[in-house]
């Protein structure tokens, strides 16, 4: 069946449809990683977007539930050049097809991928309709289509009720934005105990847990909407439990205490971004996913610094907070997908929570 | 971290002579690298003993040395040059080895030379079989058990203990030379046996072997800080067992998820960083195709084939980068070229799919065992792009020039399916065609899978393809059936097939429908090839350098732009016997010319081993097969002014008429003149009008016609096919009964064009580029072959200059050199070979193009042929740039071009010369002498003579005469002859002292007992001339070669290397080809 792509300037690309043949409305954002499509499809930092792959062939070796990042998928929509007709993997059980239909995600294959990505990267990140239905006047969706937010997203992806991963060395406490699973397992591998608190979790449950650390998590949308969490954050930063934040987290902590973030014109995402820790001036490959950024000069020096840049384009991508046992960072170091380079930050947490104060 | 100012002087050492295992792609390294120190303003001194290489350019180094890579010479040239630094790892395992010998003895280190870009204990550590197990047990990465032997016994205990089957790794060898898989005691104490003998180090790595796991590779970068990250990934679609230089190869991987891809690229950044490899590095896996088990296979703490490939692949310039890494930059300070916004620390992504496939060398060597494994076979590669991989695998095949231009292309419907699985068994170069024919039977993926392990990702893709072949077939019998091409033809269908990239001529032929009308569908549906950038980050930033390749099926990013006229510049495919680097060189140097003339260049090419392939080195590079179909598709985009055909060999030649049809002019000479020096009857017209001797010949189409002529000529006759390159299909007859062979083997290949027969004409062979401006000629020199007609000039040792032919003999050749170049109105490049015969010289062959000796005669000569002809293509007057018109004075210097073979690499290849060319690269001696020139030439040939001073002598009866002389030296030079019985005889006739000894079926000890004794230096061996080659003659040759003893099939050459071992001078004087003055030059600025 045919379906299409219709962006907010009224470019209209036609393909196949795959997995549900419902409508949908969502921002369109480009992923360059070439493997971990379904690391990808089950990233909640993606609740309200519809994700291209820049890598034409997907699907290759099929799904491996395992690998899944979270229960479901979340994207709005999928879009891809071309499907694997069969999946070849040890571990696959199933193929993205089906995968895509059980979950009635909608998508859409056989565009011009490089061509729709170019788009987004010239106009900046942009809303757009996934149909089966052929509009004979484009224009008439138009205005629906820009009137599109990403919006409560967090709430919708975050757990719904608290739950503990047993662990026998230290009790962290981790604060579900949208998580991604390997953050807790990041951290379950190095044996800690981590409770999962759902996003709207006041800030005197946890640290009347009196957790050894805290973890905020990545997830998805706006982080300036998120003025709630944000509240209860400003509390976890004046306590003296050491903070660790990742993507969503970051901005959250950045935002809490005084400084504030900003939409990139299409985001980073993919498993190829260097980033510059300047405490040693190594440089790494990170997994990225993120739309926002801090701003860098809307920092306190009193109260952060910048602990990480993005080596091709500045922009922030950590920071350390002065006289904290907090630090944050914008990019992914659980990966999945991606390069496994920075997960020695975790270590890093480890150390922290060792420190007496 | 900035460059490391104490570095100012940099010795490069490029790889030497093309063999297989070590091909263009470390020119397209070094002279990347050179660039790039050039760019910092260090001065480079580089060393190499190839002269076809543009790295040899002084355009490229500072100072150019064409020497013989050896020790001996290395010092030297440190010792003359005094450079600071070496950078040892650009110039392949060649250039490494002897790095590593010169910091080994401590000659380095006295000489004040560091070791830039990886240190000798990195490089110890990555290439010492047992310093790199340890460091892996180190850092906890698996290597399957394993354990270096230094005998034989030590190999069968080892073996015994951990099981059959083994795979054995001689130590230093490149291209796996000597290595093998042993699966019992006697394959066992063969292939280590050779193994030992073939190791620098006289040592076997005896592995478990792992064949039939994923061979997975990877490309990784660190810089000094230790900041490290990959370039590529690479997965081979054949398993572990076939040599990834002869697997077919797909970048990125296809079948592996992202926690296989990390858990291997995270490895790939801990061996690298525990190394301490400074610069690339190439880490090849096995991969358990069934769990997450893998080991460690090696490590090249270099540019390699991988890495040529991996830059080509992504559009990062490892080699590059790898230059600026060893100057002490960091990955975070070198810009991304492509991009000019990212920088070299950014991970390439790709959005696309790219397959390389090796170009094997079995339609020269059509009587040796196809079958692949671990020791490499191909001679070069191809490598595609597409956004599918059906796509980027149709593009390869039609790449490679091999009459192969589908999965149809070869015929196995005549096999059983017993037949056809004992095939998939054994893989050789024809496995995808044979698993196409399997999966048209039916044979199910999971059968076939566990036959040849290929992953069954890949066996759909196969069987995407044949059905589409069969779907083409279906609408094929409707037409056949009246329906119109529009209705059997269907938009969907044509589409379909267009995006997996069935050229035109495969869709015609399949549904009958004539390829024009195809062309006419495809317009009026509208499908047309796009094409796509790469540019290193998945369109993620603005690209600025214009690297496309076409996809059927989106959006065109290829734009012509700009005022200045637009040439086509057309490379010349994947390096194959025959169509070396030369003309890659040549390609090169055209497109900087037409550069400086100020046109706009664009170049299509399909080898990625090639610096022609560089995104830098012209305007626009398209990466695409040199067929008419996909050269048009790119005419359509950029519209050029001209094309120029004179530089790529006979690749470009072929596509003359194609351009013409196309509406683009061909640059230089025309057309219909290509085609007049291509077309026998129109070559014989000219001749005759300028009175122009040639042996007698003609033109046939059958075997009778051939005999018949042959009857009329006299035996022995020249049998070819017209229109190929190298001699292919090239032999002489004696009889009736080779004539019936050959043609037979001739025709194997579909023939439009006839064949030819010629009278054999024994005399001197001599060779002359020249360029033509439409009225005068300039000759930079005369070359002469050492070896007499009959051994193809690509085989022969070449001397320039000549100086064993009269005053008149030189006046005829440039007479005839010049009427040839007026009828033919060459502009540009033409080559001529003649045969000297006394006072008698005739024209054996004349092509229109610039011939694989230009690189060589430019840079002895000093005179810079193709600049000069790219120029006069341009308009220019040779005039006008400087040179009187005319032969040119002989240069200072004497120059040998000494060919190189690989025949050890091709098992059942038989070596002796002939019309056929058999030799893969060349190597040139140059000097103040002939006899320093010749002695450089057999040394840089690796022939290091004598040793044991024993050799063995076997000629026909008719050479016997000829030969006692030549004995005569050698015994002189000490050597202590074995012979046959009839040549033993007629030796001890003369005076010779010759040993008899019997004959290969006689009793031990016989002649195969003393090649394999080890203490052989050399075999002087006349075969027979013709088809029936001695059964004998060939399995002495054979295991002479693999034993790694020198073998000469030609009394001439014989007597060039007594001639350069009589030569007693101790040392041999370097020459700076880059001060080599031209002499006519001088005068005209003088003037």
């Amino acid at each position: 069946m045919k379906a299409y792509l219709i962006l907010e300037d009224g470019t209209v690309f036609t393909g196949s449809s795959i997995g549900s043949e419902r409508e949908v409305i969502s921002e369109i954002v480009f992923n360059t990683s070439m493997t971990g499509y379904l690391e990808v499809l089950t990233d909640p930092s993606y609740a309200g977007q519809a994700v291209v792959m820049t890598y034409p062939l997907i699907g290759n070796y099929g799904i491996c539930q395992e690998d899944m990042e979270s229960p479901a998928p979340w994207p709005e929509g999928y879009i891809v050049r071309e499907l694997s007709q069969i999946p070849s993997n040890f571990r696959s059980q199933d193929t993205i097809q089906h995968f895509l239909k059980q979950y009635d995600i909608p998508g859409i294959c056989g565009i011009d991928t490089r061509a729709l990505t170019k788009r987004l990267r010239e106009s900046g990140t942009m809303n757009g309709m996934i149909t089966t239905k052929q509009y004979e006047d484009v224009s008439k969706v138009i205005s629906r289509i820009q009137a599109y937010q990403v919006k409560g997203v967090v709430n919708r992806t975050s757990t719904k009720e608290k739950y503990v991963i047993p662990g026998s060395g230290k009790r962290v406490a981790l604060l579900d934005l949208g998580a991604k699973r390997n953050i807790a397992r990041s951290l379950q591998e190095r044996g800690c105990q981590v409770t999962v608190y759902p996003a709207a979790t006041k800030a005197e449950e946890i640290m009347s847990a009196e957790p050894d650390g805290i973890m905020l998590s990545n997830g998805p949308g706006d982080p300036a909407e998120n003025v709630e969490i944000i509240r209860e954050i400003r509390k976890l930063y004046q306590s003296e439990i050491p903070i660790f934040a990742i993507c969503l987290g970051h901005q959250l902590m950045a935002l809490a205490t005084g400084a504030s973030t900003y939409k990139l014109k299409y985001g980073h995402r993919g498993g190829n971004h260097p980033v510059k820790d300047l405490e040693t001036g190594k440089v790494y490959i990170s997994s990225q996913n993120h739309g926002y950024a801090v701003d860098g000069r809307s920092l306190d020096p009193d109260v952060a610094a910048p602990a990480f840049v993005n080596v091709n384009d500045g922009t922030n991508e950590g920071l350390s907070y002065i006289g904290k046992r907090i630090f944050t960072v914008q990019f992914h170091p659980e990966a999945c997908p991606g390069p496994r380079d920075s997960g020695y930050l975790f270590d890093r947490f480890m150390k922290m929570m060792e420190v007496n104060h | 971290m900035p460059r490391n100012p104490e570095i100012k002087k940099v010795l490069v050492i490029g790889s030497g002579p093309i063999i297989i295992g070590q091909a263009a792609e470390f020119d397209y390294a070094g002279t990347q690298a050179c660039r790039s120190l050039k760019e910092e303003g260090i001065q480079v001194v580089l060393l190499n003993s190839n002269p076809a290489t543009i790295m040899t350019d002084k355009d490229i180094a500072d100072q150019v040395y064409i020497e013989p890579l050896t020790a001996q010479i290395v010092e030297q040239l440190i010792l003359k040059e005094r450079p600071d630094s070496l950078l040892p790892t650009l110039g392949g395992q060649a250039g490494l080895n002897l790095a590593m010998e010169l910091a080994e003895s401590g000659f380095l280190e006295k000489n004040h030379v560091r070791l830039i870009g990886t240190t000798a204990s990195t490089i110890k550590r990555a290439e010492d079989r047992l310093a790199f197990k340890e460091a892996m047990e180190k850092i906890g990465e698996p290597v399957a058990p394993s354990r270096v032997v230094e005998n034989i016994a030590d190999g069968i205990a080892f073996t015994n203990a951990i099981g059959y089957p083994v795979v054995l790794r001689p130590a230093y060898t490149l291209g796996g030379s000597g290595g093998g898989i042993a699966r019992n005691q006697e394959e066992l104490e063969e292939i280590l046996g050779n193994g030992l003998r073939l190791s620098r180090v006289g040592q076997v790595l005896v592995e478990r072997c792992i064949a039939g796991w994923k061979e997975i590779e990877y490309e990784v970068m660190r810089d000094s800080a230790g900041n490290v990250i990959t370039v590529c990934n690479m997965e081979n679609v054949d398993p572990v067992g076939i040599h990834t230089g002869d697997s077919i190869v797909v970048a990125p991987s296809q079948t592996l998820g992202d926690k296989e891809y990390q858990m291997l690229r995270t490895s790939a950044l801990n061996i690298i960083c525990e190394l301490g490899i400074t610069g690339g590095c190439n880490v090849q896996y096995a991969l358990h195709p069934n769990s997450f088990e893998y080991c460690v296979i090696e490590v090249n703490p270099r540019v390699s084939r991988s890495s040529a490939l991996a830059s080509k692949a992504t559009g990062y310039p490892i080699a590059k980068v790898a230059a600026k890494i060893a100057l002490g930059y960091t990955l975070d300070e070198i810009k991304n070229g492509v991009t000019q916004k990212t920088y070299a620390s950014f991970e390439p992504v790709l959005d696309y799919c790219v397959v390389k496939m090796p170009r094997l060398p079995f339609d020269k060597f059509i009587h040796a065992k196809r079958v692949l494994g671990t020791q490499m076979k191909a001679t070069g590669e191809v490598m595609s792009i597409c956004t599918n991989f059906e796509g980027a695998l149709m593009k390869a095949i039609r790449s490679l020039e091999q009459h192969v231009d589908s999965l149809m292309s070869y015929d196995f419907t005549g096999f059983t399916d017993d037949e056809l699985e004992i095939m998939l068994d054994k893989l050789d170069d024809r496995r995808i065609w044979v698993i196409a024919e399997a999966l048209r039977r039916g044979m199910t993926y999971d059968r076939i899978h566990e036959i040849t392990q290929i992953d069954i990702w890949f066996i759909h893709k196969l069987e995407v393809l044949v059905r589409m072949e069969e779907r083409l077939r279906r609408a094929g019998e409707k037409a056949l059936l009246g329906e119109t091409a529009e209705k059997a033809l269907t938009q969907e269908v044509l589409e379909k097939a267009k995006g997996m990239e069935f050229p035109d001529s495969v869709i015609a032929r399949l549904t009958h429908i004539p390829q024009e009308k195809i062309k006419a569908l495809r317009a009026r549906y509208g499908i047309q090839a796009a094409f796509k950038m790469v540019d290193t980050c998945a369109a993620e930033f603005i690209a600025q350098t214009p690297y496309y390749y076409s996809v059927y099926g989106g959006e065109n990013e290829a734009k012509g732009s700009g005022h200045r006229k637009k040439v086509l510049v057309l490379g010349s495919g994947p390096i194959r016997i025959g169509q070396g680097i030369e003309f890659d060189f040549c390609s090169v140097h055209s497109t900087w010319a037409f550069c400086r003339e100020g046109f706009e260049t664009i170049i299509v090419n399909n080898n990625p081993e090639t610096v022609s392939t560089d995104f830098d080195i012209a305007d626009r590079l398209y990466f695409e097969p040199l067929t008419p179909e996909d050269v048009e598709n790119i005419v359509d985009v950029e519209k050029p002014d001209g094309a120029v055909v004179q530089f790529g060999g006979q690749t470009a030649i072929k596509l003359t008429k194609a351009l013409i049809k196309m509406g683009v002019p061909i640059l230089g000479t025309a057309a219909e003149d290509v085609d007049a020096a291509e077309d026998r009857e129109r070559f014989d017209q000219i001749l005759e009008q300028c009175h122009i001797p040639r042996p007698a010949g003609t033109t046939v189409y059958t075997a009778q016609e051939a005999k018949e002529a042959a009857a009329k000529l006299g035996y022995p006759v020249l049998v070819r096919p017209s229109y190929v390159l190298g001699g292919q299909g090239m032999q002489i007859a004696i009889n009736d009964q080779d004539i019936d062979q050959f043609i037979g083997i001739i025709n194997q290949i579909a023939q439009e064009h006839p064949i030819l027969v010629d009278k054999y004409i024994m005399g001197k062979e001599l060779e002359i580029d020249a360029i033509c401006d439409g009225e005068d000629i300039l000759i930079p020199g005369i070359m002469e072959h050492i070896e007499r007609t009959g051994v193809h000039s690509g085989d022969s040792i070449s001397v320039y200059p000549a100086n064993n032919i009269t005053e008149s003999n030189v006046e005829t050749m440039v007479d005839y050199t010049r009427k040839l170049a007026k009828a033919l109105h060459v502009k540009g490049m033409i080559n001529i070979q003649f045969i000297v015969e006394g006072e008698n010289v005739y024209i054996i062959e004349v092509n229109p193009r610039a011939s694989r000796t230009v690189p060589y005669i430019s840079k002895v000569t000093g005179i810079p042929i193709v600049p000069l002809a790219t120029q006069i293509i341009c308009g220019k007057r040779i005039s006008e740039l400087g040179y009187t018109p005319g032969l040119q004075p002989k240069g200072e210097y004497w120059a040998i071009k000494m060919p190189v073979f690989s025949f050890e690499k091709i098992r059942g290849a038989d070596i002796n010369l002939g019309p056929e060319m058999k030799s893969t690269g060349e190597c040139l001696g140059i000097g103040k002498t002939f006899h320093e020139a010749l002695r450089k030439a057999f040394q840089g040939a690796g022939i290091k003579l004598p040793k044991y001073k024993n050799m063995i002598i076997t000629v026909r009866d008719q050479d016997k005469e000829e030969l006692i002389p030549i004995a005569r030296r050698f015994a002189a030079l000490g050597y202590k002859i074995f012979a046959t019985r009839g040549t033993a005889k007629a030796l001890n006739g003369a005076g010779v002292k010759a040993i008899p000894v019997r004959k290969l079926e006689q009793e031990s000890p016989n002649l195969l007992d003393l090649v394999l004794g080890h203490e052989i230096d050399l075999i002087i061996d006349i075969p027979r001339q013709g088809a029936e080659h001695s059964h004998d003659g060939f399995i002495i040759r054979r295991n002479a070669i693999e034993t790694g003893v020198n073998v000469l099939t030609s009394l001439d050459t014989a007597k060039a290397l007594a001639t350069s071992m009589e030569n007693k001078a101790k040392s041999l004087t370097l020459v700076d080809i880059a001060t080599v003055k031209v002499r006519n030059q001088d005068r005209a600025s003088l003037s």
